[in-house]
């Protein structure tokens, strides 16, 4: 056998086996086609694909299919915001029902001027960490650690770390939620955007405990409960708590409070205040 | 190889080595002489509800209540908690959250001793236990309160009751005390060995286990004569395993691998192999609730470290603050560290108003001298902490995962398996903090894995 009868014999087998093997896969893409929903696609594509899970599920494309297939509120992105509430409505031909903001808020307002450390703490500044070493540095057991294990998670970076407190910048926040679960303290909770009045304080210690260790902790004097009339403030275990399905009062809470950790929304944070979807109503 | 049946005490050595660990220096000497003693009774006792692993129990006494020693204030709450008893009898000054050694805010009963040490009989003797049911002797374990003494605290009435598909052969009893400083265990097998023997049987019995296993390290050789001498007539497959010192010899699944060459396999418990680890004082304790009906109210605790006057092996009622019990030793020099526990595990204090619990089996005073400030640098991959850990994983590509926050990538490296015993930590030359990246890694992960 010359050398080019080889070459001949070799190169005609493996384009044979070329042949067949394509054969059967063109065979096998028409018999096994997964036929997928186009309009799952079109969909992804109006969802602003930060894949940034608050909605419940994995990425931007998974809740499309869930939107097409299962039929699940379109309502639920975040990021989206009203415009992609009313791009997908109009796609599908569903109603576009309103989506309340809600924006991440850190409910303690101690920082390292305001509250006492209980011991020196040189190891991980994570907050993960630190709640590991003695269960954390800071005198009072429910404060903000600060160091920033959630403005780290934010996929938009709107938590800022100021003088060991973190602060939440509500015009950033696209409500994912994932700050929230991984703070080791629990102290971040999502509020309606447009809500006038919190109580940045997480204490339940007695008045005369939080005093001792912070400068603006809830000291359950219960001043706020007896300026609504609603009970849109009530006290759980020495703490008063906002309850934001309530029509909360203005600033006249705030003002009683003595230690000053009721913050009333002002003119400077009305801007930040969303646009609200209108109901199917009117 | 002696006939078993006429071999009066076996006492062999560990015929397998675990992966990894360490030699620190032990600093035993410090209190290892010291007979163990009762301190004077404090003013107040604050006794946490939270002595144990699982859900802190409910207290069930109010402010002004008078208590017995042996009265049950506190309830357990679910079946992974464990009762708490009054050490003392007195009354109720208060029940307020306080801070425990964990660091955390949790309901205490604040009772003031009136020095009588009435004692109340809930809890009848059962001398003769060989004829009581299996269950009743677990109820009366449970009733008792007895948790862990090693250092964990898992409620022992739990370890009991293993699920019926899990069949216990080995037991083991855990008196390696590897942890440098402290002599709790060892002084326990020193002065009441047949306390520890008579447990154990009752163990042996409850869980029906045909091998049982005294483990000791061989640096305590008197301990190891005197459990000799106590089980000189035990009968069956008995024997005493002279460990090898080194730490973390007194790590449940290295001691199991040691001795039977089983693994527990990732993520699960002993039982899964067939074996059930006690540590000596819970065997004391289990010992104290079934033949004298007496509650878990006090414990062992070795209170040294070189600032120390006196340091010593003290038994001291659950609820005695850390301040009481340096007094007790005639005080200290200048502390800079105050760690719960040993130098190892130990969980560092911020203040000494904190109380002792059932897990309590050391406090350490280390001066300046003892104490170091370092700061981490990257690692230089020399792989000493590879060589070191006894769980046979990578602590230097995990802390670097970690420190990237990669949660999923540190999972996958098997960072659950991690039993935080600090030997990486102390070998690394880089003065990473290792152990710290693995407790942040596990509590994210198990984080990641609750909200699921
Ligand atoms: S809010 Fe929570 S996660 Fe954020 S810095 Fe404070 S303690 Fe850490
Ligand atoms: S602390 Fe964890 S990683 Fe480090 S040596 Fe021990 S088991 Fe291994
Ligand atoms: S001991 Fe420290 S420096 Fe060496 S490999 Fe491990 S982490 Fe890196």
């Amino acid at each position: 056998m010359d050398m080019l009868q080889f070459i001949l014999i070799t190169s005609g087998a493996i384009a044979l086996v070329g042949v067949v093997c394509g054969t059967a896969l063109a065979v096998a893409a028409r018999f096994f086609a997964v036929h997928e929903d186009p309009r799952i696609e079109k969909v992804a594509e109006i969802l602003p694909g930060a894949n940034c899970g608050g909605c419940g599920l994995a990425g931007c494309t998974e809740y499309a299919r869930a939107i097409v297939v299962d039929g699940a509120a379109i309502n639920l992105c975040a990021p989206g915001g009203n415009e992609v509430i009313e791009q997908i409505a109009a796609f599908l031909g569903r109603e576009a029902t309103a989506a309340k903001k809600m924006v991440a808020l850190v409910l303690c307002g101690g920082n390292d001027t305001q509250a006492q450390k209980r011991h020196a703490y040189n190891g991980v500044a994570d907050c993960t960490a630190a709640q590991a070493v003695n269960g954390g540095d800071k005198a009072c057991t429910y404060g903000c650690l600060g160091y920033g294990s959630c403005s780290r998670i934010c996929p938009v970076a709107a938590i800022e770390i100021c003088d060991g407190l973190a602060k939440v910048h509500p015009e950033l926040c696209i409500s994912c939620g994932a700050c929230v679960k991984v703070c080791p303290r629990n102290i971040i909770k999502m509020v309606p955007a447009d809500a006038p009045v919190h109580v940045l304080c997480s204490s339940h210690d007695k008045g005369p405990v939080v005093k001792k260790m912070c400068k603006v902790g809830c000291i359950g004097c219960t001043l706020c409960t007896k300026q609504v009339e609603n009970q849109a403030i009530t006290m759980d275990r020495f703490l008063a708590v906002v309850d934001y399905s309530k029509e909360t009062p203005g600033k006249a809470a705030a003002e009683k409070c003595p230690v000053n950790c009721i913050i009333a929304a002002d003119d400077s944070s009305s801007d930040a205040q969303p646009e609200v979807l209108q109901n199917e109503n009117n | 190889m002696p006939n078993l049946k006429f071999c009066k005490m076996k006492i062999i050595k560990a015929p397998y080595k675990s992966w990894g660990g360490i030699h620190p220096r032990y600093h035993k000497d410090l209190a290892a002489d010291r007979a163990l003693r009762e301190m004077p009774l404090p003013e107040l006792l604050q006794i946490s509800m939270s002595q144990h692993l699982g859900a802190p129990a409910k207290p069930v006494v109010k402010k002004g209540d008078s208590v017995m020693q042996g009265t049950l204030i506190g309830e357990a709450a679910g079946f992974i908690s464990a009762n708490v008893h009054s050490p003392v009898s007195g009354v109720v000054k208060d029940v307020v959250p306080a801070i425990t050694l964990t660091g955390a805010m949790i309901d205490s009963v604040v009772i003031e001793p009136d020095g009588e040490d009435k004692r109340v009989n809930d809890l009848a003797p059962l001398a003769d236990w060989q004829a009581v049911a299996k269950k009743d002797l677990i109820a009366r374990v449970a009733a008792a309160g007895v948790a862990g003494m090693g250092g964990a605290g898992f409620p022992t009435h739990v370890k009991l009751s293993p699920p019926p598909d899990k069949t216990i052969d080995t037991l083991i009893i855990n008196g390696a005390e590897c942890e440098p400083y402290l002599t709790a265990d060892y002084r326990l097998m020193l002065e009441s060995p047949e306390r520890v023997w008579l447990g154990v049987s009752i163990l042996r019995h409850i869980l029906g286990a045909k091998t049982v296993r005294i483990a000791i390290e061989d640096n305590k050789p008197e301990a190891i004569r005197a459990m000799e001498q106590a089980m000189r007539n035990a009968d069956g497959d008995v024997a005493i395993v002279e460990l090898a010192t080194e730490y973390p010899q007194g790590a449940e699944k290295q001691q199991i691998f040691a001795i039977t060459g089983r693994e527990v396999p990732s993520g699960g418990l002993p039982m899964d192999v067939g074996a059930v680890v006690e540590n000596v004082g819970t065997a004391a304790a289990v010992f104290d609730a079934v033949f004298e009906g007496m509650p878990l109210i006090r414990r062992i605790t070795t209170v040294t470290g070189l600032p120390l006057n006196a340091p010593g092996n003290i038994i001291a009622p659950l609820g005695t603050s850390y301040r009481a019990l340096i007094e007790a030793c005639g005080g200290c020099a200048d502390t800079v560290k105050l760690i719960s526990g040993g130098p190892m595990m130990g969980i560092a204090q911020a203040i000494d108003t904190v109380t002792t619990t059932k897990t309590t089996s050391g406090l350490l005073a280390l001066g300046a001298p003892d104490v170091s400030l370092y700061e981490s640098m990257p690692c230089i991959s020399c792989g000493r902490c590879v060589d070191a850990c006894p769980m046979n994983l990578v602590p230097s590509e995990l802390s670097q995962y970690l420190e990237a926050e990669d949660y999923e990538g540190a999972e996958e490296l098997h960072v659950m398996d991690c039993i935080e015993c600090g030997c990486c930590a102390f070998s690394c030359p880089a003065h990473r903090p290792l152990v710290q990246h693995m407790r942040q890694g596990k509590a994210r992960v198990m984080l990641k894995r609750k909200k699921k």
